[in-house]
């Protein structure tokens, strides 16, 4: 599924859509960005309750396709230029990391 | 010497905003270069824990990526106060990173082990009190 659709069919609130048609397969939680460098694979959605500046840099070297912010984390205007900039998509989820991943896991 | 391509890129220190640039640069420099993807990927991860580490540890530093023919070199040079305990630093979850930095997501104590799994080869040269330099090699093909 496209982060787009994805986005609309869970109710995401997108913050940052840059690249919609990007396909989102599978799906990577953690919230310490070597971590995530290291373990989450490409076109993942990286679900993160991390809203810092960084996360932009991260999401668009480790190649995942899409950033949900769990639990309504919202990152500053700052973060979402940076990631327009980089192509990475950000949505916010209003639910905890686990259920978010729950819910969007027969979709990628 | 064979023929090859610099990138040079300079670091700033205690800079947490523009952390990881010159590893977003050099990743857009190699996709226009036409490398593949797992190399992109792994040169991208290796060279922003280095980048990350200049900037959380030893106030910056420059790197410097030079592409060759069957290979891509990274070389991460700074004058921080280099690495007490090396085999203590490549351990998974072994870090020394403050509280702010950990704050900031960083300090996961995977940097250094992260280098290391996605190159072939990395070298280390450290002086305590002098400097660290870190060279990193990923084959292509």
């Amino acid at each position: 599924m496209t982060a787009e659709s994805l986005a609309a069919k869970h109710g995401f609130k997108v913050l940052a859509m840059p690249d919609p048609d990007r396909t989102v397969k599978g799906c990577y939680i953690g919230d310490l960005l070597s971590w995530v460098m290291g373990r989450a694979r490409q076109d993942n959605a990286w679900i993160t309750i991390m809203s810092n500046i960084n996360i932009a840099a991260v999401a668009a070297l480790s190649d995942v396709s899409l950033v949900i912010l769990a639990e309504d984390v919202q990152p500053d205007e700052n973060v979402l230029n940076t990631a327009k900039a980089k192509n990475v998509n950000i949505v916010c989820s209003p639910l905890p990391a686990y259920e978010t991943a729950v819910r969007i896991t027969s979709d990628v | 010497m064979s023929e090859f391509l610099n990138f040079h890129f300079d670091v700033d220190g205690d800079n947490f905003v523009s952390a990881g640039q010159a590893s977003v640069q050099m990743k857009k420099n190699m996709r226009q270069l036409g490398l593949s993807p797992e190399i992109i990927r792994k040169v991208s991860i290796a060279m922003y824990e280095g980048e990350i580490n200049m900037v959380i540890h030893a106030h910056g530093g420059a790197a410097d990526v030079n592409v060759y023919e069957d290979r891509i070199e990274i070389i991460l040079d700074d004058k921080g106060p280099g690495i007490k305990d090396i085999d203590l630093a490549m351990q998974e979850g072994y870090s020394t990173a403050n509280d702010h930095v950990r704050a900031l997501g960083f300090g996961a104590g995977m940097g250094l082990p992260n280098m290391k799994r996605y190159t072939d080869d990395t070298q280390i040269e450290t002086v305590v009190g002098e400097g660290t330099k870190i060279t990193m090699i990923v084959y292509l093909g």
